[in-house]
């Protein structure tokens, strides 16, 4: 039953999901309120072309975008309890769960990944919004610790996109149990003289800002993304007053030294792996412009003809634009 | 004068009639209560014992949060010589929310830190109900890198409701605070013993509770987040704390079934605040004893015990 449910299951939606995407869907940019193809977003990384917005992209998405030649081996999440609590609230969490691991085809809110940037062997995890919202489980917990030792196994770096609304509340205290447990693991990986790059994306907030993501080597953020521990709307009520525009936005932590760079999607490639070949005292690659490695692949690997990347994500690594007030939630 | 929860109504009427005879027979030279006296401090003494030998999840949240309740001060006060407080983060401010410091604990040095709720109004405003900034962590952290560098065994007593959502907190890093500390916590090459003596609030508490021992006052609660919270964002309905409470499983009993703390120190009947010299003498025998079991263990060992712990921490059986 559970291979059923947890496999075959997935497959068939994912099947199904592609099918039900329609040649014909327009996004809203959630910035502008710009109509955008659907498949020109796809190209483009799920970055609003002429806003620069940077949506959401789905964890599979966001590897092959960021590893060499878009390819990468997928490492299997350890398998440890599942609802330690028998929690229900509005519906009950097993239930929770199998719908998320259907509709994602993830077995929790975390995918790691061995793969190469710019000729680096690195390991990475991702953690996927649609999965209960990033949430932080046992599950996603001991995913991270497992990308961590399978990094210092093979003296590798280690890098982690985060996305996440917290801890997951429905497993209570073992959630917040988590926030130590990767720390420890972290501190593993730095003992081991091992680089670990955080890539900060939209939304990463409450405990999981509280511990990994938080304690990297290097910061950096994508453009508008909320990054925060309170909510905006505790907040607000705790002190009574409205919080200022651009509050626990990657360019506000920017300014207020929490994070190192703000880097435009398109950029991630070329900057993290420069700083991973420095950090592993290694040549440099031979292309370090993001758009050029990128075009490369694609003409390699696949099957439809890209467009180019053009000026506006040149411009983003260096633009300070005012940070986007909405976001999509 | 005591105050009284609500669902100790019954022991506060028997207390309450106790304390009226009692009025009486000074005033009335001819009354013999002596017996009847006896008999409802009995009676009394029962209920108080039957409604706390069965408090439910949300009862011991207000147990946990009783304004009565021994706090920091309390316990420093009774059970450790020659505390010396610091101040100060050394980088923006001082947070009084959390106090930290050296003493002595029966001629020991230790290092203690924890959060202090305040007792009356106006302590309550100094220290910000227990709710601290990053500066507070920050302090925290300081003074565990003193406590390692003279070799002394650290003892935290955690009692928050949560980290403070502030616009200055977050400004000035209430995350990377909050990891810092922890990371501090597990680094540490001396021992270190977490009590959480009223509210472990998520966040705010485990930034200082990530020892290689936890233990929990028995009606203390530990959580990721409020029942309150909790039931409104999961129930959509804050009104449901009460089942909250119940679901995510923040008692102590709970807590070390699931392996998240390694004991639990028992309070006197009616909680601790109805006999504060008893919980902090028996807290006094846990520290005694951690000191105890953890002395001569090098520090490398202490590293990897504590990290060995945590890194457990989830593996459960299905």
């Amino acid at each position: 039953m559970n291979w059923i449910n947890n496999i075959v299951r997935p497959k068939i939606r994912s099947f199904l999901n592609k099918r039900e995407v329609a040649d014909n869907l327009w996004v809203k940019c959630p910035q502008s309120g710009e109509m955008i193809f659907h498949r020109d977003l796809e190209a483009n990384q799920w970055v609003v072309p002429n806003s620069g917005y940077h949506m959401k992209i789905k964890s599979s998405e966001r590897l092959k975008n960021f590893l060499d030649n878009g390819e990468y081996e997928e490492i299997e999440l350890p398998r440890l309890v599942q609802d330690p609590l028998k929690f229900r609230d509005l519906k009950r969490y097993s239930d929770r769960l199998k719908e998320h691991r259907n509709k994602t085809g993830l077995y929790d809110a975390i995918l790691l990944a061995k793969g190469n940037l710019l000729g680096q062997a690195v390991i990475v995890a991702v953690q996927d919004f649609d999965f209960i919202a990033g949430s932080l489980s046992i599950a996603a917990g001991a995913a991270i610790v497992r990308g961590i030792e399978t990094a210092i196994e093979n003296k590798l770096p280690f890098i982690i996109f985060t996305a996440s609304g917290g801890a997951r509340m429905q497993e209570g205290i073992l959630s917040l149990m988590q926030l130590p447990k990767t720390t420890v693991a972290v501190k593993r990986l730095k003992r081991a003289g091992l680089p670990y790059i955080v890539v900060l994306t939209n939304p990463t907030t409450g405990g999981v800002t509280a511990s990994y993501a938080m304690l990297g080597d290097v910061h950096i953020a994508e453009p508008g993304a909320l990054i925060g521990f309170a909510g905006a709307r505790v907040i607000e009520q705790t002190i009574r007053e409205k919080l200022p525009e651009g509050f626990q936005r990657s360019e506000y932590l920017l300014e207020h030294g929490m994070v190192d760079m703000v880097v435009h999607r398109h950029k991630l490639r070329d900057v993290i792996g420069s700083l991973i070949l420095m950090f592993m005292n290694k040549p440099a690659a031979k292309k370090t412009d993001a758009n050029l490695s990128i075009e490369n692949e694609k003409s390699k690997s696949s099957e439809e003809e890209k467009k180019p990347e053009d000026k506006p994500a040149d411009n983003n690594l260096a633009n300070i634009q005012p940070p986007p007030v909405a976001h999509a939630e | 004068m005591l105050s009284y929860l609500d669902f100790e109504k019954p022991v506060a009427e028997l207390e309450g009639k106790i304390a009226e005879l009692k009025n009486l027979s000074t005033e009335e030279e001819a009354v013999p209560t002596e017996e009847e006296l006896a008999r409802l401090q009995m009676k009394a003494d029962e209920a108080l014992r039957d409604i706390y030998k069965k408090l439910t999840p949300m009862q011991k949240v207000q147990v946990a949060r009783h304004p009565q309740r021994p706090h920091f001060s309390a316990y420093v006060k009774d059970l450790f010589s020659e505390f010396i407080p610091l101040s100060g983060d050394r980088q923006y401010g001082e947070d009084a929310a959390i106090q930290a410091g050296f003493a002595r604990f029966k001629g020991t040095p230790i290092a203690v830190i924890g959060h202090e709720k305040g007792d009356d109004t106006q302590s309550r405003l100094k220290h910000n109900f227990g709710s601290a900034r990053p500066e507070g962590y920050r302090k925290a952290v300081r003074i565990m890198d003193l406590a390692d560098r003279f070799n002394i065994p650290v003892i935290y007593l955690v009692d928050t409701a949560g980290a403070f959502p502030g616009l200055g907190a977050e400004e000035r890093g209430q995350a990377e605070a909050i990891a810092r500390s922890t990371e501090k916590c597990l680094d540490l090459g001396v021992p270190n013993l977490a009590i959480i003596i009223g509210e472990g609030g998520s966040g705010g508490a485990i930034a200082i509770a990530s020892a290689n021992r936890v233990l929990m006052l028995e009606h203390a609660i530990y959580s990721v987040i409020s029942p309150e919270a909790g039931a409104s964002i999961l129930f959509r309905d804050a009104g449901r704390a009460k089942d909250m409470a119940q679901a995510q499983k923040i008692t102590a009993k709970d807590l070390l079934e699931f392996k998240v703390i390694d004991g639990i120190i028992t309070e006197p009947v009616g909680g601790a605040h109805r006999n504060k010299e008893q919980i902090i003498n028996s807290v006094g025998k846990e520290i005694e004893k951690f000191l105890q079991d953890y002395k001569n263990i090098p520090p490398e060992e202490i590293r990897i015990m504590r990290e060995k712990k945590f890194l457990k921490m989830g593996e459960l059986e299905n």
